[in-house]
């Protein structure tokens, strides 16, 4: 009988910080570039050249590590991580490693079980993000490109609290949705934006000492580290049960293969000599200024969700989902505060805005549309310009390119019909048109009224007032 | 020489700073490196233990940059010296097997 | 007599008179380049057609009343480890053998901005590693004084070159004595800032923590009026300090009355040569005339600052030189397999024996297991060094002892020892350990004809005060020799 595993999982990660600039010069953070299109002397490691840190840096590390609940290091330093690769402009990454800026913090996640979990955070660092490596597909080379080189990045590392894949993504969600809180990162996996990298063990339950961890790199998705996690927890369950050892390295995630693969080779010694940079002078960080930052902490979710249910009235359900993206949040009360219908604006995005996403594949954080818009599409629905059907059409518009719906109902024709002798007109015609209807509503059939409603849209091509068909048939008939 | 250098240290060394040594140059290192240390293991007569580390000399602290784009493009300045230049970047050998 | 005799401030007077031009200070130089380069090597790159240019762009500023300085229109020479825009700098390694910055030094900039013309870029020891200048990949520097001899190091190229009135002045760095000692073997003056006050943006870096930009010339005013034109707060160097002033040259006062000045019993000990100990001692009593307190003392500490120096140096370069590797500047070895093999063979090319004896070194004291024996325990020292200056500052306003233990070695002399050759920088060091300011100015001439260094070193940002001390000193000094009367005299007995 085989034995039972305990799988132990810290997480390393990094976060790119939403500033203008790079951590140490002042060359563009934004995307989308030509090759080295954003560098200068410092992001290239050009000789002489020297850092100056990014005050913004700083903010945004903080903000975290408030929310976050770590103690903040008021006197912390940069260190320089020394390791060779082309990525790597100065051959030295720098880091914070002897006084990082936040330390001894902790989030709750809820478990499968429903129950709460506080996960530790061991430590947030400040650090400089690596170039790019474009591989040729038909050479043996590869290009370097320094974009991204001193994008800053914050690393937050976690204890060795979680146990399972649920409980990993749970915390990623926990705090991808603060960082986005905070406005301190868009965090977004796919692109880059926000990475993990998976520290693992597994241990017989019950035993006192972690076993040996490897860290899992290249994780690009939840869907992605769920699947690191589940087939690095066999692979290290399979060796110990063939009474092998797990070694500690660093693995690389192939995605499409669903496997991975050691990183190391002897040219690569892990030994990265930090020491302090010379060339960066400590931050202080007064008590004023971390009442400052603390000040400016946004209303995250705990605290957003009794404001709905009070404020706007809208249920705990909807108010849940509407503050598990910020980017959700944001359109909800922009839209309210112009409108002043919550439960409108909270019925669009959890019905149609959430169905489109789903669609398209999309995230909440990927919405483009203006709060004004929709203002205007629910102004227009309410004023019975348009109706349900079309007013959803319009919608599919604003949701793609953020369109005007009043110029659009205007260009294209789609104001609801609401000229009650047009309709009577129309509706004489179908009754005389669909005499067996007619017939079975006086039958007491009340289905073919619908028939009828549904006749009449058609012919006014889905534009006419609904409320209206209903009065003038029922008086007809 | 109080320290001797092994083989495998000078190896390992020259991974970490990406130097290959000749025989010839390795053996000169290690007899080099072994005097040097010697000769730094005088700071051993030194008891520091009340004394802190000190990096910078002047206790100056937080200079910032302000998060305002200064720079334009800079590719050509920055592929001027390049050894090796590729399609606006930099060509190395294959860093993926 | 040749306007590269006069001093900086003297042809910048000259040529604002209109009693000379810019083109013709230029041209002096080049002719003076032309006559001695190939004796003395001072230069790893003379920028002629540059420096002409340059010179009728700074005519016309200075007729059109833009350009108003004491240097404006002066030549002057850049060691080769401060990148000049467009202008090739190697700091004397393979490594770098065709690099052409695309930006300039901080300390160029201020100097183009007070009309400075640029001649060229002056030898040195490779990336400053060396005492000699003899670890240059492109040829040893010779003292122009005798060229059998070193000019020390490591910026003995800018010393030769300002000996040898190759240029009217020069811009060193100094780490652990680069300005001061080759200032002291080849007979010239220089001075080695309080760290932070000239920006090290554009200097590329050796030991990021110890290396200071400082200026190397014939007298003591010209040394003032250049640290006044070089040294600026600069945004871009965040280890760059705001001072209350940069007015150097206010200090150029002939008036030591009163001033404490203290001679640390442990730089005259052993090792130091006889005939620079009585002509620093010489020196001392002269000061003591003018009415300054001198007095013995003991500093302290005095042999544990080379060993802290070598520690921190190193494992700082191992890092700063990291970026030398074949991607994007600078040397690639021709042939390779793989990434690792491209990296290992471009830098054991591009670099030079003692560059990588001093990496080797740095990146092993780094290394896991050995940070806190040798790194943390070298920075621990470094405190204690600092703490023994503050205590001597606090009793007196200059420091004063030799710049060397002896003058100038013979050529090949020192390398093939080490230690040896590190211990001649053992009154230089600790200064930049401590971050201090220090000036090296000629005290005498010895009995083989080479020049001796007198040292006097400050509390940080008293510069004015060794300034001082050292322009009275100089008011004093009673001998008037150059290398180039006697070089001229060999010229023309050929």
């Amino acid at each position: 009988m085989s034995k039972e595993y305990e799988t132990v999982i810290g997480l390393e990660v990094h976060v790119e910080l939403a500033t203008k600039t790079k951590i140490f010069c002042g060359c563009s953070t934004a995307f989308g570039a030509e090759k080295n299109a954003h560098t200068c002397p410092v992001c290239t490691g050009m000789p002489g050249s020297l850092p100056v840190l990014n005050k913004q840096v700083v903010e945004y590390a903080v903000a975290v590590g408030l929310a976050t609940n770590c103690t903040i290091t008021q006197n912390c330093k940069f260190d320089r991580k020394n390791y060779f690769y082309p990525d790597n402009p100065q051959n030295y990454q720098i880091s914070q490693l002897y006084l990082p800026i936040c330390r001894n913090g902790g989030i709750e996640i809820e478990t499968e079980a429903g129950g709460k979990k506080i996960i530790g955070i061991h430590e947030i660092h400040m650090e400089e993000d690596a170039g790019k490596l474009v591989h040729d597909d038909w050479e043996d080379v590869s290009v370097v490109d320094f974009n991204r080189s001193g994008v800053p990045l914050i690393e937050i590392v976690s204890e060795p609290d979680m146990r399972s894949a649920e409980e990993v993504i749970a915390y990623l969600e926990k705090l991808r949705l603060i960082i986005q809180y905070l406005g301190a990162s868009d965090c977004k996996l796919n692109e880059g934006s926000m990475r993990a990298d998976v520290n693992l063990s597994v241990r017989e339950v019950g035993a006192a000492e972690f076993g040996t961890r490897t860290e899992m790199k290249n994780l690009n998705s939840f869907r992605a580290i769920a699947h690191a996690i589940e087939g690095e927890k066999n692979r290290q369950i399979d060796l110990l049960e063939s009474g092998e050892k797990v070694i500690q390295e660093t693995r690389r995630w192939d995605d499409t293969k669903e496997s991975s693969h050691a990183m190391r080779s002897k040219e690569d010694a892990q030994d990265y000599r930090y020491f302090p940079e010379p060339d960066l002078v400590p931050v202080i960080i007064s008590d004023e200024w971390l009442e400052e930052i603390r000040s400016k902490q946004p209303e995250f979710r705990t605290q957003k969700l009794e404001r709905y249910e009070r404020e706007y009235e809208i249920p705990r359900y909807d108010a849940e989902i509407l503050t598990g993206s910020k980017k959700l949040a944001d359109i909800f009360e922009a839209t309210t505060e112009l409108c002043g219908k919550p439960k409108k604006v909270s019925n669009w995005l959890m019905g149609e805005a959430m169905r489109l996403l789903k669609e398209h594949e999309m995230d909440p954080e990927d919405l483009r549309f203006s709060p004004a818009n929709l203002a205007k599409l629910i102004g227009l629905v309410e004023a019975g310009t348009i109706n349900g059907t079309v007013a959803k059409e319009v919608f599919e518009q604003i949701f793609a390119e953020d369109i005007d719906p009043e110029q659009y109902v205007k260009e294209h024709g789609l104001a609801a019909v609401n000229d009650e002798g047009e309709l009577r007109a129309a509706i004489e015609q179908i009754i005389a048109d669909n005499p067996q209807s007619v017939e079975d509503y006086h039958n007491g059939k009340e289905k073919a009224i619908g028939f009828l409603v549904g006749q009449t849209m058609k012919v006014m091509k889905g534009k006419a007032n609904p409320g209206l068909v209903n009065k003038i048939l029922k008086e007809l008939l | 020489m109080n320290n001797i250098i092994s083989d495998e240290t000078i190896e390992y060394v020259g991974i970490l700073a990406k130097l290959e040594l000749s025989e010839e140059e390795k053996e000169q290192a290690k007899k080099d490196m072994g005097e040097m240390l010697d000769y730094i293991d005088q700071l051993n007569e030194l008891d520091t233990s009340a004394v802190e580390p000190m990096s910078h000399v002047f206790p100056v602290a937080n200079v910032f940059r302000e998060d305002v784009v200064t720079n334009g493009d800079g590719h050509e300045k920055t592929l001027e010296n390049a050894p090796v230049e590729k399609d606006g970047g930099f060509e190395v050998p294959k860093t993926i097997i | 007599m040749s306007l590269m005799s006069l001093t900086a401030v003297e042809l910048g007077k000259k040529i604002k008179k209109k009693e000379v031009t810019v083109r013709e200070a230029v041209q002096a130089a080049l002719d003076a380049i032309t006559a001695r380069e190939e004796a003395v090597n001072s230069f790893v790159t003379v920028d002629a057609e540059g420096a002409l240019a340059q010179a009728d762009e700074v005519q016309k500023k200075i007729d059109a009343g833009v350009l108003t300085g004491p240097l404006a229109g002066v030549p002057v020479a850049i060691k080769d480890n401060m990148c000049t825009e467009g202008l090739k700098t190697t700091c004397s390694s393979k490594i770098l053998y065709n690099f052409i910055p695309t930006y300039s030094s901080e300390a160029v900039l201020n100097l183009q901005k007070a009309g400075a013309v640029i001649i060229g870029k002056t030898n040195m020891d490779e990336f400053a590693m060396g005492s000699t200048t003899e670890t240059s990949a492109y040829g040893e520097t010779k003292n122009p004084w005798n060229t059998g001899h070193v000019p020390g190091g490591s910026s003995g190229g800018s010393c030769a070159a300002v000996a040898a009135e190759e240029c009217s002045y020069a811009l060193g760095s100094d780490t652990g004595g680069s300005i001061r000692q080759p200032s002291s073997f080849c007979g010239v003056t220089g001075i080695k800032p309080t760290y932070g006050t000239v920006s090290r943006y554009g200097l590329i870096a050796y030991g990021s923590s110890l290396d200071q930009i400082g200026p190397i010339a014939k007298d003591v005013t010209d040394c003032a009026t250049i640290l006044e034109a070089i040294s600026s707060y600069d945004p871009k160097d965040s280890t760059s300090i705001k001072r209350e002033s940069y007015d150097f040259t206010s200090a150029l006062v002939d008036d030591v009355a009163g001033m404490r000045i203290g001679i640390p019993r442990d730089y005259f000990g052993d090792g130091l040569d006889d005939e620079v100990k009585t002509a620093v001692l010489a020196a001392a009593k002269e000061l003591e005339k003018k009415g300054a307190i001198v007095e013995e003392f003991d500093l302290g500490l005095v042999q544990y600052a080379i060993p802290a120096y070598y520690v921190i140096a190193c494992a700082e370069a191992s890092s700063n030189l990291a970026r030398f590797d074949g991607v994007k500047y600078g040397y690639r070895t021709k042939e390779y397999d793989g990434l690792h093999q491209m990296y290992k063979k471009s830098r054991s090319e591009g670099f030079g024996p003692e560059v990588k004896r001093r990496i080797m070194l740095g990146s092993f004291v780094l290394s896991s297991g050995y940070y806190d024996a040798y790194y943390l325990k070298a920075l621990r020292v470094k405190a204690l060094i600092k703490k023994a200056f503050d205590d001597a500052f606090a009793k007196y306003d200059v420091i004063l002892g030799p710049a060397a233990p002896t003058t100038a070695p013979k050529l090949g002399e020192s390398l093939s020892d080490p230690i040896q050759m590190y211990l001649g920088d053992i009154y230089t060091i600790s200064v930049n350990l401590a971050g201090l300011p220090g000036i090296s100015l000629p005290c005498g001439i010895d009995s083989k004809g080479l020049p001796i260094g007198l040292q006097l070193i400050g509390d940080c940002f008293k510069e004015n005060k060794i300034i001082r001390a050292a322009y009275a000193f100089e008011q004093t000094r009673t001998y008037t020799h150059s290398p180039i009367t006697e070089s001229n005299q060999k010229e023309e007995s050929k």
